[in-house]
């Protein structure tokens, strides 16, 4: 399975943008939710109008907080909640500006209680809402742990299908910004691991915009894992169309035929600068990417592995029982026949993401420890 | 704002109705018991003999519309907001025409349409459930209320505190119902807390808290309905304790031999069954007869429980993997 074709981006005028805006705002009017009590001082140029008159490429930041806002917009049920989501715009500035667009009925500020956010978007969500929650790093994730695994994952089979629990869960994931290791963690397999629960985690802007308005339009409960590193550092232009990702489909971010490099998150951001440097050095790696790990594409990896040959599994997250675990289990089990060298993994060392620049870079992965281990698939 | 009825209906029809949940809420978990201790129950009986006027006096007033997180005790609530009996017998059997087709066993699972939401074995978590119930009642502007059920016990745990400082300061349309019957499990209300009534807690959430008799179903009813008008009325969310007290142990296995026999015989004297039917006596809305009668339809119906769960069908294994996601596996 490849990336799907990205439609050209339309060239629109900031007219445009201010008609289809009036429309919009007629139609929220006439939606369930009250907008009475929205903010009254409304920026009536949205953020974005002069990037949609000349198309920019934008941020992977800025591509999350286009997909927030295009599906406030469209769907009156979508809400925000969070710390520091509201006037102040989120403690990396993902949700700036909703908070004057869609005022703090679906701008929703929370005190410091992780385990409120996710357990409110629960009740929420059952009733039919579709909230939008936020851990402020991905590391608080785990004050909210029962409300994740024992509330919302079993929510919809406890009621035997009579309801579903359509929320996101975004956290801010990785290290590699001096986090130290309660601002660094990658804590996805801990919730991989949980029966009830869709994950996702994208590595482009492209992706980062479309997989959250799949998730947000999915009925089931989705962890959406966004990387700090990649915030600011990666840039792309997005169609201005509206567009989605599907849930499951993994991406061959770079076709090769010596070796497969099966990664997500940002570990396919060092995936594919280990793969330059292997090209150099007479290595063709394919990068896939897996963009959601529940559900996991499994087709792609499996026919890519078949193709190459040899896989090597990338994650920054913990390398003990991690994601990687699973899938070269699945490699072992469905492509063993296939394999001319062991399975590898590069993935964080087993220890607390630790603080000092050098230790840091001693415990993540990185395109060359990457790289290293790719050479050592070919002696 | 629409502003609901002020006082509660108090007309013969609702007070015999009021009436006939308690006793069928006792009739169902006195029957549960026997099932238990004939060996078919294979899952745990938290019994909530002794509370029926807690759980029948804050859930009978409530409205289509509203949600219900009864607690594993509140078998009462349940059938108060229309859940079948058959249907909740078929639960506790593990049968297909349970609640949950199987999956899950006793009040861990519910029904939307009534407005009943399971909550988990981890006491307290269901408080933020309920408050994001109410949170969505307010984005939505439905006037309708949420009604989260917590033991004492319960309000020991942080999503207790999570919940309520939430539900205080966005003035939520929730009503925490906090069931005192003085025991988590074996441990008494002197381990738990440091304040005489659950309800003092209230004030650190800006919410009013009150402490009723929760074995007199006019006071806890009374307080109930204000604590709903109140929520309807976009006021913000009430606390509501009810002193009660559990007969039988933390689950049928337990002989609660940690408790004073004194104790028990006192409360057991409150029983909230008989001091209602006073008051239904000296109002002149109950004779011998209509209350032989009462007694009678309960047991009828719950005999026809029991009939229907035990006849039920276990579901079929390959079931199990039904509705965990909405579109089958991923």
């Amino acid at each position: 399975m490849t990336e799907p074709a990205r439609p050209q981006s339309a060239q629109r005028t900031a007219r445009d943008q201010s008609a289809q805006r009036t429309a919009r705002d007629q139609r929220a009017q006439d939606t369930a939710l009250d907008q009475s009590a929205q903010g009254t001082a409304r920026d009536e140029t949205p953020p974005n109008a002069e990037a949609a008159a000349k198309p920019e490429a934008v941020t992977y930041l800025e591509a999350i907080r286009q997909a927030l806002q295009e599906e406030m917009r469209r769907d009156p049920c979508v809400f925000i909640i969070g710390e520091d989501v509201g006037a102040y715009g989120g403690a990396f500035g993902v949700t700036h500006g909703l908070f004057e667009e869609f005022g703090e009925q679906r701008v929703i500020d929370t005190p410091i209680a992780e385990s409120l956010i996710v357990g409110a978007a629960t009740g929420a969500a059952s009733l039919g809402l579709r909230p939008v929650a936020e851990m402020q790093f991905a590391d608080f994730i785990s004050c909210a742990f029962d409300q994740i695994v024992n509330q919302a994952a079993t929510m919809r089979y406890r009621h035997n299908g009579k309801l579903s629990v359509p929320w996101v869960l975004r956290c801010p994931s990785g290290g590699n910004v001096h986090g130290s290791m309660f601002h660094s963690q990658n804590p996805e397999a801990w919730f991989f691991h949980t029966p009830g629960l869709k994950i996702v985690a994208p590595a482009t802007p492209y992706d980062a915009k479309g997989l959250l308005k799949a998730a947000i339009r999915d009925d089931d409960p989705v962890l959406f894992f966004e990387y700090k590193y990649l915030y600011r550092r990666l840039k792309e232009e997005l169609p201005a169309e509206d567009y989605i990702v599907p849930l499951g489909s993994a991406a061959i971010r770079r076709p090769g035929r010596d070796l497969s490099i099966i990664a997500y998150g940002v570990g396919s951001y060092y995936a594919l600068q280990a793969a330059e440097t292997l090209v150099k050095e007479g290595i063709d790696a394919e990068v896939v990417d897996l963009r959601s790990l529940v559900p996991l594409d499994e087709d792609t990896i499996l026919d890519s592995v078949r193709r190459t040959t040899r896989a090597l599994i990338v994650h920054e997250d913990w390398r003990r029982g991690g994601i990687g675990a699973e899938i070269a289990a699945l490699l072992g089990e469905k492509a063993m026949d296939y394999l001319d060298a062991p399975i590898l993994r590069v993935a964080g060392r087993d220890i607390p993401v630790p603080f000092s620049p050098p230790l840091e870079q001693f415990a993540l992965p990185t395109p060359e420890r990457i790289a290293e281990a790719a050479h050592r698939m070919f002696k | 704002m629409p502003k609901t009825a002020t006082k509660p209906d108090t007309s013969p029809d609702t007070l015999l109705d009021l009436y006939y949940c308690m006793l069928l809420s006792r009739a169902f978990e006195e029957r549960l018991a026997i099932l238990y201790r004939q060996g078919k129950v294979l899952g745990g009986i938290f019994s909530g003999i002794g509370q029926e006027a807690t759980a029948v006096g804050t859930s009978f007033d409530l409205r289509e519309g509203d949600a219900v997180f009864p607690l594993h005790r509140d078998i009462g609530v349940a059938l108060t907001r229309g859940i079948a009996p058959k249907a909740l017998m078929a639960q506790i059997l593990g049968k297909s025409d349970g609640l949950s087709g199987g999956k899950v066993d006793y009040l861990h699972s519910g029904d939307p349409a009534l407005g009943v939401y399971g909550s988990t074995s981890m006491i307290g978590s269901s408080i933020p459930v309920a408050a994001g119930a109410a949170l969505a009642f307010k984005l939505k502007r439905t006037n309708c209320v949420a009604v989260a059920y917590i033991g004492e016990g319960g309000t020991s745990t942080g999503d207790f505190h999570e919940a309520l400082n939430f539900a205080g300061v966005h003035r939520l349309p929730l009503i925490i119902v906090v069931e005192n019957n003085f025991f988590a499990y074996s441990t008494p209300v002197a381990k738990q807390m440091a304040v005489e009534n659950a309800a003092e807690r209230a004030a650190g959430y800006g919410m009013p808290g009150h402490t009723c008799s929760g074995n007199d179903l006019l006071s806890v009813r009374h307080l109930a309905c204000q604590a709903v008008q109140r929520a309807r009325d976009w006021l913000g969310p009430t606390l509501i304790e009810c002193k009660t007290y559990r007969w039988h142990g933390h689950s049928e296995h337990d002989d609660a031999s940690y408790r004073e026999s004194e104790e028990f015989l006192e409360w057991k004297s409150r029983d909230p069954i008989p001091r209602y039917e006073l008051y239904l006596r000296e109002r002149e809305v109950l004779t011998d007869e209509i209350a032989e009668r009462h007694r009678a339809d309960a047991t009828r119906e719950v005999d026809e429980a029991v009939a229907f769960a035990e006849k039920s069908p276990y579901p079929e294994p390959h079931e199990a993997l039904d509705h965990l996601y909405t579109e089958g596996e991923p």
